[in-house]
C-alpha cells in the first residue's frame, strides 16, 4: 500500500469539452507530488473529482488502497481529503473561527460554542505553525492570513492529504518561503500533498514528483531528481519552449507619460497610491513590479480616468488628463488592455464584432447622428479579426465562446489600431496558453520598437524581467525603486517587491 | 391627554398593525439570508389570510375558542407548501426569483379568489365567527403604568410575533443552522466546499418565509380583516418586505422596522385620535413606510447591505 | 436561425402548459372545460364589441410591456410601472380636463405631459440606482405606492373638491374616434392603439439601431466594461428609466384618454403594470415579441369576463394561467433541458 491516493483512468467532460481524459494520478504517503499542467490543461478539475466537486463518467479512486466513491466534499473530508483552493472560499462576513468549523460547529445545548471552536483551531494553529487570529472577520485579514486560514479549515476536519490548488499566485516571495516551509511541516507530520501549478522553479525547489497533464491527458510522471525546468517546459507545452523573448536594445525618445506625485483613494477611502511619481518614454516597456495590493489597480485606474486622483497631475505628451473622463483620456492617445478582460475588456454577450467596435462605435464612419451604421462597424471587425488571428466563426459570435486567448487578441487589436501613444498592459497574458502569450509578447514589442510608450503591469516576474526595459517597483502605494532588469535578479526585486529599500536588496543580490 | 393615555392608544393600535409585518418580514429574512429574494411575501400573506379565514369558517362552530389557534397553523402550512413554487422555481429551474416572486403573488390572488367564487359563489367570504379577541394580560396588565400601555388591549399574537422575533436572532446568529444558512446566502460555493448543501439550504430557507408568511396573513385575517376578498391583503406584503430592507435583513432590525411601519398604518386609524397627527393630512401617513424604506435605501439611514449572494441561482459545477 | 425558433419555442411550450393547467383546473373544479374555453375565445371574437373591446385592452398592454422591455434590456428590472402609469394617468387627464384648445395641439400635449410624467417618476428609482447603487426593485415597488396615494390625494383634493372621480376630460384631448366606436358597436375602442403600436417601433429603432440603444445595452451587459469604453453608465441607467418610465406614463395616458375618459380614486392598482412584466417576459423583451405577448394577454383578459356569463368559470381561471404561464417562462432553463434531452433521445 505505497499510494496514499490512486486516481485510475478517471474521465470528466463538460459540454463541449473533455476537461479529463483517461488520466492516472498516483500519490506516495509523505510526498509532495506536483500536478503540473497550463491554464486549462484540467488539473483543477482533476482535483475536483478527488475532492467529491465533480462526479467523473469513468475511473476508479482509491485512497489508501481502497476503492472509495467520492460524491461530495463531506465524503472527502471523511475520507481525509482536503482542499486549499486557488480563489479562497471564504466568508467575508464571519470571523476566521466560524469560517473554520462552518459544517462541523462544536454544539451546547443547540447553540455553537464559541469558546470550545477559538480553542480548538488556536490548537490546531499552534501545532503546525499556522498562525491567525480567530476573531478578525475574513473581509478584514491579509491574504497570507486568508490562505492560512484555509489550510487550518483542511487540518480542523483531519485531513492527511492536503490539495494545494495554484497557493502561491497571491503571495510576495517572502510569503511563497514560508509557504514552503508550512509544506515541509505538515510533510513531517506525515501529511501527504499534492501541488496544483504551473510554476516551474516551485516545483524543482520542493516536490518529490510530478504528473504533467497537457489538454486532460496525463503526459508523463517523473521523479523531480531526474528531471529539470526546460524538460518539463517542454512536456507542459509540447514542443520546445524558449524562454527568453528576441528583442533589440530599447531606444526611449520624448516623454510620453509623466505621472507627478499622484494620490488616488479606493473604494474604502484609504490612501492606496500616495505621492506616486512614474515616467514612461516613447520607445520604452515600463514594467512595474509589486505584490498584489500595493496600488498598482489604483493607479491604472487612475491613468485611465476611472478613478478620481486625489492631488498631483498626470501628463500625456504634455496635456494634462488626471480626472478627465475616460473617453477623453482614450481619445487624447491611451489604449488600455485590462486586468480583467471579462470584468472591464469586453460585454461577453455582445457579439464579437460589436466588441472590437466598443470604443469607436460613436465615430465616424461607424455611426453619424446617434444612428448607427452596422455595416461600416461589421466591416471593419472583419479587418481586425483576420489581421490578429482572432479565431472565431464569424465576427457575430457572441464574445462568451471564444477562448481565452482569442479573446485577448481582439481586445489587443481593438486597443493598437487605435494607434495610441501609450498602451497600458495590465497582466495582459493571464490564463492565456503559451502560443497567445508568445503574441502577446510579440505586440507589446512591436510596439515599443515603433516607437510607442507602454506600460506593463505583472505579477509574473519572469514576464516581468523579460519584456521591460526598465521595471519600476511599487510598494504601498510609491515608486521605491528603479532599476535595470540585466543588472538584477529575481530575488533583489522580490525583496524590493517585499519593501526593503534598494541599498539593502543590492547587498543581498552582492 | 397625558402622555399615558396617549402611549395606551398609540401602542396597542401600533402593536395590531405591526404584528403581521414582523411575522412576514422575518420570514423574508430568512429566505434572502439563504440567498433567495422573495417578492412574493405578498402571495404567502395572501394564501395565509385566506386559509385561516376558510377554516375559521368551516370549523369555527367546532372547535369554538382554539380555532383561531389551529387557524394559524393551517395557514402556515398552507404558506409553506405555496413557497415551494416559488423554491422550485428560483432555485432548482434558475428562475429570475424577481419575476418568481411576482408570479407567485398573482397567482395566490388568482387561485385564493377562484376557489372562494367557487366555494361561495360570490367575491367576498363572510366574516370569521371565531376571530381573536384584545384581552388584557392577567398579572402584567395589572403593573402600575406599563401594564396599561402594553398589557391592557392587546392581542396574544402581538406578543407572539415579538417572541418570534427575538426566536429568530437567536437561530440565526447563535446556532450551527444560523450559522450554514447564512454562509449559503453569502457565499454558496464556500458552503459547498464545507460540505453543505447549498440546494437544501435555500428550500429550507424559502419554506421558513411561507410559514411566517402564512403565519403573518392569517393574523392579519384573524384580527384586522375578519373575512377575505381581493383587498384584504393589499400592500402588506410589499410593506414587510420593505421593513425587511429597512431593518438591515436582520430579525430585530425587522422588528423594529415593523413596528414603525405598523405604527405609520395605524395612524391613518387612530390619528384624529391624537393632538400633534390629527391635523397631518392622511395622505402623508400612508405614503411615510414607502419613503423612509427608500431614504433607508439610498443611505441616508445607514446603507443597507444584502446577502452578497442574494438573488444568484447557485450552479453548482460552474466553473 | 435555429436560435431564433428556440427562442419562439420556449414562450409556445409555456403557454400550451398554463393553458393545460387551466383545463386540470377547471376539471377538478367540477367545470367543463371544452365550455370555459370556448367561453374565452368567444370573449374575444365571438362578438365585434369583444374584439374592439380586446384591442382596446392590448393597447396600455403594449405599452407596459415595452416599459418593461426597454429598462430589461438595459439591464434594469423596472417594477414601477403601476405606479408610472398612474402618474401619467393623473397627468393626462389634468391636461384633458384644466386646458382647452384645438385637438392638434391639445391630445398631443396630454400624451407628452403623460409621458413626461411617467418619465419623471421612472427617472426617481434611475438616479437613485445610478448615483446611490440601490436597487431599483424595492425603489419601484415603493415609488408604486407612494403614486398611489399621491394620484387619489391629488384627484380628490386638487383636480376636484373631494369628489372620487374627476369631470370628463374635453373632446379635444380624447383619443376617442367615432368611427371606431361605430364599427365595433359602441366598445370603448380608440386611436390609442396606433401610439401604442408606434411606441413599439421607436423603441425597436432606439434599441438596434441608435448609438444611444447600442450604449444602453452594453451597460445592461457589463457596466465594468461599459465604463471602460468611456461610457457613462450613470447616464445610461437614468435615460433608461427615463424612457421606461415615459411609455409606463403613456399607458396610463391610454386609459385616461382613451378607455375611460376621466381619473377617479383608486384602492387597488390596475394590474397593468405587473401584466406587462408578464408581457415583456413572453415577449422576449423585443418590440415586435412584446406587441405580440400584448395581444395574447389582451385577448386572455377580456375573454375572461364572459367566461363566467356563459360557463360559469370565475375569471381568475385565467389569472392562474397567465401566472402560470410566466412561472414557466421564467424557468425556462427547465424547459430547454427536457428540450435537450428529448433531443438527445431523438438523435439516438
Amino acid at each position: 500500500m505505497e499510494y496514499v491516493i490512486e486516481m485510475l483512468n478517471i474521465r470528466k467532460a463538460f459540454p463541449g469539452i473533455v476537461a479529463n481524459d483517461n488520466i492516472n494520478l498516483q500519490v506516495k504517503k509523505g510526498e509532495i507530488h506536483a500536478l503540473l499542467g497550463e491554464n486549462g490543461a484540467g488539473k483543477s478539475t482533476l482535483m475536483n473529482v478527488l475532492f467529491g466537486l465533480y462526479q467523473p463518467e469513468r475511473g476508479e479512486i482509491r485512497v489508501r488502497g481502497e476503492k472509495g466513491h467520492i460524491n461530495s466534499p463531506n465524503k472527502a473530508n471523511d475520507l481525509g481529503i482536503g482542499m486549499v483552493h486557488q480563489h479562497f472560499m471564504l466568508v467575508d462576513t464571519f470571523t476566521v473561527a466560524e469560517n473554520i468549523i462552518l459544517g462541523k460547529e462544536p454544539k451546547k445545548f443547540g447553540r455553537i460554542d464559541r469558546k470550545r471552536a477559538g480553542q480548538e483551531v488556536q490548537d490546531i494553529s499552534d501545532r503546525y505553525g499556522l498562525h491567525i487570529h480567530p476573531e478578525a472577520k475574513a473581509a478584514d485579514i491579509s491574504v497570507g492570513m486568508q490562505q492560512r486560514a484555509e489550510i487550518l479549515k483542511t487540518l480542523y476536519r483531519g485531513a492527511d492529504i492536503l490539495i494545494f490548488d495554484e497557493p502561491t499566485a497571491v503571495l510576495t516571495p517572502h510569503e511563497i518561503k514560508e509557504l514552503m516551509q508550512i509544506m515541509k511541516n505538515l510533510v513531517k507530520e506525515g501529511k501527504s500533498i499534492i501541488l496544483i501549478t504551473h510554476k516551474l522553479k516551485e516545483i524543482m525547489e520542493i516536490c518529490d514528483r510530478v504528473t504533467v497533464i497537457r489538454k486532460g491527458k496525463g503526459i508523463k510522471t517523473l521523479d523531480v531528481r531526474d528531471t529539470n525546468q526546460d524538460e518539463l517546459a517542454s512536456l507542459m507545452v509540447g514542443r520546445e519552449v524558449s524562454f527568453k523573448t528576441e528583442k533589440r536594445a530599447a531606444q526611449p525618445g520624448a516623454e510620453v507619460l509623466a505621472i507627478d506625485g499622484i494620490t488616488v483613494k479606493d473604494t474604502r477611502g484609504i490612501e492606496t497610491v500616495r505621492d506616486l511619481s512614474l515616467s514612461v518614454k516613447a520607445g520604452e516597456i515600463v514594467g512595474i513590479a509589486g505584490v498584489d495590493g500595493n496600488g498598482q489597480s489604483e493607479l491604472i485606474e487612475a491613468v485611465t480616468g476611472l478613478r478620481k486622483t486625489d492631488s498631483g497631475t498626470i501628463t500625456l505628451n504634455g496635456k494634462q488628463i488626471q480626472n478627465l473622463t475616460p473617453r477623453k483620456i482614450t481619445e487624447s492617445g491611451i489604449g488600455h488592455i485590462p486586468q480583467d478582460r471579462h470584468k472591464h475588456g469586453l460585454v461577453l454577450d455582445f457579439p464579437i464584432g460589436e466588441n472590437i467596435l466598443l470604443q469607436s462605435y460613436y465615430k465616424k464612419p461607424y455611426s453619424a447622428l446617434g444612428v448607427l451604421h452596422k455595416g461600416e462597424m461589421y466591416k471593419k471587425a472583419r479587418s481586425l479579426i483576420s489581421e490578429y488571428d482572432v479565431r472565431t466563426p464569424d465576427e457575430y459570435t457572441h464574445a462568451r465562446a471564444l477562448s481565452g486567448g482569442n479573446q485577448q487578441k481582439a481586445i489587443i487589436g481593438r486597443e493598437i489600431d487605435r494607434n495610441p501613444d501609450l498602451l497600458i498592459a495590465a497582466q495582459p497574458t493571464r490564463g492565456l496558453d503559451v502560443g497567445a502569450i508568445e503574441f502577446v509578447h510579440k505586440k507589446l514589442i512591436e510596439q515599443r520598437d515603433a516607437g510607442k510608450a507602454v506600460l506593463l503591469l505583472s505579477f509574473e516576474l519572469e514576464e516581468i524581467m523579460n519584456l521591460s526595459d526598465r521595471i519600476a517597483v511599487i510598494f504601498e502605494g510609491r515608486i521605491i525603486a528603479s532599476v535595470n532588469p540585466q543588472e538584477t535578479t529575481e530575488q533583489e526585486l522580490g525583496l524590493l517587491m517585499a519593501g526593503s529599500t534598494q541599498k539593502e536588496a543590492g547587498k543581498a543580490n552582492g | 391627554m397625558d402622555i399615558v393615555q396617549i402611549l395606551s392608544i398609540i401602542v396597542p393600535a401600533t402593536l395590531v398593525y405591526a404584528a403581521p409585518l414582523i411575522l412576514t418580514a422575518l420570514g423574508g429574512v430568512f429566505s434572502e439570508r439563504s440567498g433567495v429574494v422573495n417578492i412574493g411575501l405578498e402571495g404567502l400573506m395572501i394564501i395565509g389570510a385566506f386559509t385561516s379565514v376558510l377554516f375559521n369558517l368551516f370549523f369555527g362552530p367546532e372547535l369554538g375558542a382554539a380555532t383561531p389557534w389551529i387557524s394559524l397553523l393551517a395557514a402556515m402550512a398552507a404558506g409553506a407548501l405555496f413557497s415551494l413554487i416559488h423554491a422550485a422555481a428560483a432555485i432548482s429551474f434558475r428562475a429570475d426569483q424577481t419575476v418568481s416572486g411576482v408570479a407567485i403573488n398573482m397567482l395566490a390572488l388568482g387561485a385564493t379568489l377562484f376557489i372562494v367564487k367557487l366555494i361561495y359563489g360570490k367575491a367576498q367570504t363572510d366574516k370569521i365567527p371565531e376571530p381573536f379577541y384584545k384581552t388584557k394580560i392577567p398579572g402584567l396588565g395589572d403593573i402600575p403604568v406599563l401594564g396599561k400601555i402594553f398589557f391592557s388591549d392587546v392581542y396574544y399574537t402581538s406578543i407572539l410575533a415579538i417572541a418570534l422575533a427575538f426566536i429568530s436572532w437567536f437561530i440565526l446568529f447563535k446556532t450551527p443552522f444560523g450559522l450554514r444558512i447564512r454562509s449559503v446566502g453569502e457565499h454558496p460555493m464556500a458552503a459547498d466546499t464545507m460540505g453543505i448543501n447549498v440546494y437544501k439550504m435555500r428550500y429550507i430557507g424559502v419554506m421558513i418565509s411561507g410559514l411566517f408568511g402564512g403565519l403573518g396573513g392569517g393574523v392579519y385575517a384573524s384580527t384586522i380583516a375578519l373575512d377575505f376578498t381581493h383587498s384584504t391583503i393589499s400592500g402588506q406584503g410589499f410593506i414587510a418586505l420593505a421593513a425587511l430592507v429597512f431593518g438591515k435583513w436582520h430579525p430585530i432590525g425587522a422588528l423594529g422596522a415593523a413596528l414603525f411601519f405598523g405604527f405609520a398604518q395605524s395612524l391613518s386609524i387612530i390619528g384624529s385620535l391624537l393632538p400633534l397627527f390629527k391635523d397631518i393630512p392622511n395622505v402623508y401617513m400612508l405614503m411615510a413606510p414607502y419613503v423612509l424604506t427608500i431614504l433607508a435605501l439610498t443611505g441616508f439611514i445607514g446603507r443597507a447591505d444584502a446577502p452578497k449572494a442574494n438573488g444568484v441561482p447557485y450552479i453548482k459545477g460552474k466553473r | 436561425m435555429v436560435k431564433r425558433l428556440s427562442h419562439l419555442l420556449v414562450p409556445l411550450i409555456a403557454i400550451i402548459l398554463g393553458l393545460a393547467a387551466g383545463a386540470l383546473i377547471m376539471l377538478v373544479s367540477g367545470y367543463s372545460v371544452a365550455s370555459g374555453y370556448s367561453a374565452l375565445w368567444n370573449g374575444i371574437f365571438g362578438e365585434i364589441y369583444y374584439v374592439g373591446e380586446t384591442i382596446r385592452q392590448i393597447t396600455p398592454y403594449i405599452l407596459s410591456g415595452l416599459a418593461v422591455a426597454f429598462a430589461f434590456r438595459t439591464g434594469l428590472f423596472n417594477i414601477g410601472v403601476e405606479g408610472q402609469l398612474l402618474v401619467g394617468w393623473t397627468a393626462a387627464v389634468w391636461v384633458g380636463t384644466a386646458f382647452d384648445g384645438p385637438a392638434y395641439i391639445h391630445l398631443p400635449l396630454a400624451l407628452i405631459t403623460a409621458a413626461a410624467a411617467g418619465g419623471l417618476w421612472g427617472f426617481i428609482p434611475g438616479i437613485l440606482k445610478a448615483r446611490f447603487y440601490v436597487h431599483e426593485v424595492i425603489v419601484t415597488i415603493m415609488m408604486n405606492y407612494i403614486a398611489l396615494h399621491m394620484t387619489n390625494y391629488i384627484i380628490s383634493n386638487v383636480l376636484t373638491d373631494h369628489q372620487d372621480k374627476t369631470g370628463k376630460i374635453h373632446e379635444s384631448a380624447s383619443l376617442r374616434s367615432p368611427f371606431l366606436e361605430q364599427i365595433t358597436d359602441y366598445s370603448r375602442l380608440h386611436l390609442g392603439i396606433i401610439v401604442a403600436l408606434l411606441a413599439a417601433v421607436i423603441m425597436w429603432f432606439i434599441i438596434n439601431k441608435t448609438t444611444k440603444g447600442f450604449e444602453l445595452r452594453a451597460v445592461g451587459f457589463n457596466q465594468h466594461a461599459s465604463q471602460y469604453a468611456g461610457m457613462s453608465v450613470r447616464k445610461n441607467i437614468m435615460t433608461s428609466m427615463l424612457i421606461s418610465g415615459a411609455f409606463a406614463g403613456l399607458a396610463g395616458a391610454m386609459e385616461g384618454l382613451g378607455t375611460f375618459e376621466y381619473a377617479a380614486v383608486k384602492g387597488a392598482f390596475t394590474g397593468v403594470g405587473f401584466d406587462g412584466i408578464a408581457v415583456a417576459l413572453l415577449g422576449g423583451n423585443t418590440a415586435v415579441g412584446v406587441v405580440l405577448a400584448a395581444c395574447l394577454l389582451g385577448g386572455l383578459k377580456i375573454g375572461a369576463l364572459n367566461m363566467p356569463i356563459e360557463s360559469g368559470v370565475p375569471s381568475e381561471v385565467v389569472d392562474i394561467v397567465i401566472a402560470i404561464i410566466i412561472l414557466f417562462v421564467a424557468s425556462s432553463y427547465a424547459i430547454r433541458f427536457v428540450m435537450g434531452k428529448l433531443k438527445k433521445k431523438g438523435a439516438n
